[in-house]
């Protein structure tokens, strides 16, 4: 605080008025530094703690309970000790671990291609940046009505063509079968959130200094070691960094299951998210579904704080601050 | 030179790109192609990739099955400007804080932010739902409009301290040795500096509350007239048929308003929005 007032102090005196306001700025009743700082984030504070700390208080408070629309009932740990035995929970969190490791991967992958070809100097790649952005700025609810066409065996392009070039004999319905109802769902989730990764490493790969690849070239490096030796370490944080809020994003999608496929065939697509919320607003079971939740939130808090740790460690390595 | 390519490079690259495009704009592709369709012939089996009775009959016809359809549309765009204005009043003092302020418990408090992006909404339906019910938000506006505001503040006080962190520091520092309050120099000197900052994030949370309603919707509010897009799509599946034509049709043409303005603040908003994700 007094260093900053010090320096203010440089530039008053600087435009030759010395009238001794820097006492003046003593004297003056300011308010605390942090005090003002409370009252600047005390309202979105006391906005998270009514409608997202209370309600989390509450969902672990309701794990406890027996509860449901009738009433509620303290039973310990049973909602836990339920699932903890269950085979089917044990399908269900190895089912999310699959579909976020899978869809975050090709999200990456399909993400760092993407940012390679519209960072390429040919023309019409700003009309291609514009292009990729449709997925992620329409809504979800209304991207998966298109997808929803698409899968359909009767009325679908993908289907239309299966049939056409003799892939299969009659129509196929991409959300019907277990195996292709999942691997659909991880095709449209990575479609939701490519664009913003894609964008993401783009920017990423335009901070990288010409310097670097100019010395590479002159000493007659390939446009692929660059690629390995350059940009890659380079963007690592970058790339980490994302890692991390794609897994996030990816653990948490809803609407593109349910939309998709409630979370059938027979549960082939029913991910962690997906059960919590037909157990709880499905089956009006509050305090089954509650437990669930309490196990998202600890699942997702120890990957996060593992991520940071990490993240933390290839910064360092990379030299960023 | 470094960047030339040779021709067959350029075909690849252009090769690539279009297959790129080609996954992300299929589903759109798709839409528009069912809108065109007669819904009789929808249904036509075997699969036929083009036919001659293609017409536009859908976009007219939309407005006549859901009635509403302007309403829905009008109310997702309402909804989204209301979070969006709702958001910033909240984020821009606390990101400002965070960027420039020293206070006890900052880092903490800044982590309990960034935690709730850890969340959404759907695992907290249930006291959220009754949280609601006791503001008496249910089946309003509100009920669409605040959980939504809640799950933007963190994305926008980290984007936005971001930059501000990056706005030189002297000028706020004069003012204040010149005599001006805190929040005279907040509101006289920052604002107006952080503008660019300011219309980024408030695109990318308004593209946040956009592209969010759907389940807030559907769980917290009943009343039809109300309803978001989204959601108010879901009314061309009638009890006697869907009409997907029209469905897609008022989905395409739903989402237009928003295209247009995202189409006219992109360049601001990828530059923004990538600029805290890049350290210089």
């Amino acid at each position: 605080m007094t260093e900053r007032i010090a320096g203010g102090h440089i530039i008053v005196t600087d435009t030759a008025q010395p009238t001794g306001r820097s006492r003046d700025v003593s004297r003056r009743k300011v308010l605390p530094e942090s005090l003002f700082a409370w009252l600047l984030v005390g309202p979105a504070m006391l906005f998270i703690a009514i409608i997202v700390a209370w309600p989390l208080a509450e969902t672990i408070r309701l794990s406890f309970m027996e509860a449901g629309l009738g009433g509620e009932e303290y039973i310990g740990l049973a909602n836990y000790e339920e699932l903890f035995v269950s085979r089917k929970f044990h399908q269900t969190i190895a089912r999310t671990f699959y579909w976020m490791f899978l869809s975050v991967s090709l999200k990456l992958i399909l993400g760092l291609i993407g940012a390679t070809l519209l960072n390429a100097a040919v023309p019409g790649r700003g009309l291609f940046r514009v292009l990729i952005m449709p997925p992620w700025v329409v809504p979800i609810a209304i991207g998966c009505i298109g997808w929803l066409w698409l899968y359909n065996g009767y009325f679908g392009i993908l289907s239309g063509t299966a049939q056409a070039v003799g892939l299969t004999d009659g129509p196929f319905e991409f959300l019907a079968y277990k195996q292709s109802a999942f691997y659909s769902a991880i095709v449209t989730d990575v479609w939701v959130g490519v664009p913003m990764v894609t964008l993401f490493f783009l920017a990423a790969m335009q901070g990288v200094s010409r310097d670097l690849y100019e010395a590479a070239w002159v000493d007659g490096a390939g446009r692929w070691y660059r690629f390995r030796r350059i940009t890659i370490p380079q963007i690592m944080p970058v790339i980490v960094s994302m890692s991390l809020l794609s897994a996030i994003f990816t653990f948490n999608s809803f609407e593109i299951i349910w939309i998709l496929t409630e979370g059938g065939p027979r549960s082939a697509t029913t991910t962690l998210i997906v059960d919590t919320y037909k157990t709880a607003i499905g089956n009006y079971k509050f305090g089954e579904g509650s437990a669930r939740a309490v196990i998202i939130v600890l699942l997702l808090g120890a990957f996060s704080l593992a991520y940071l740790f990490l993240l933390n460690k290839v910064n360092k390595k990379y030299g960023v601050k | 030179m470094m960047d030339k390519y040779t021709k067959l490079q350029i075909v690849g690259i252009y090769a690539a790109i279009l297959v790129f495009l080609t996954f992300i704009l299929l589903p759109f592709f798709e839409m528009f192609m069912a809108s065109l369709r007669p819904l009789e012939h929808l249904f036509r089996s075997p699969y036929q990739f083009w036919s001659d009775d293609f017409s536009f009959q859908a976009y007219s016809d939309m407005w006549v099955t859901v009635p509403l359809l302007g309403r829905y549309i009008f109310n997702s765009i309402f909804i989204a400007f209301s979070v969006t204005g709702l958001t910033m009043i909240f984020v821009i003092p606390a990101a400002y804080a965070y960027a420039r302020l020293d206070f006890p418990f900052k880092n903490a408090s800044l982590a309990i932010f960034l935690g709730v992006n850890m969340f959404t909404g759907a695992v907290l339906l249930i006291p959220l739902y009754r949280v609601l019910r006791t503001l008496g938000f249910l089946n309003t506006y509100w009920a669409m409009i605040v959980p939504g505001v809640a799950f933007l503040i963190p994305t926008g006080i980290w984007l936005l301290r971001s930059y501000l962190e990056k706005i030189p520091r002297e000028l706020e520092e004069a003012a204040f040795v010149d005599g001006a309050s805190r929040m005279y120099t907040l509101r006289r000197i920052v604002l107006p500096l952080a503008t660019p900052g300011l219309i980024v994030v408030g695109t990318a949370v308004f593209i946040g509350a956009y592209a969010q309603q759907f389940l807030f919707a559907i769980t917290f509010n009943q009343t039809r007239e109300l309803q978001p897009l989204p959601a108010g799509l879901y009314e061309f599946i009638g009890y006697q048929s869907v009409t997907w034509n029209e469905m897609m049709a008022a989905a395409l043409v739903g989402v237009l308003p928003v295209m247009v303005i995202f189409l006219f603040l992109q360049k601001y908003l990828v530059a923004g929005l990538t600029a805290g994700a890049v350290k210089e």
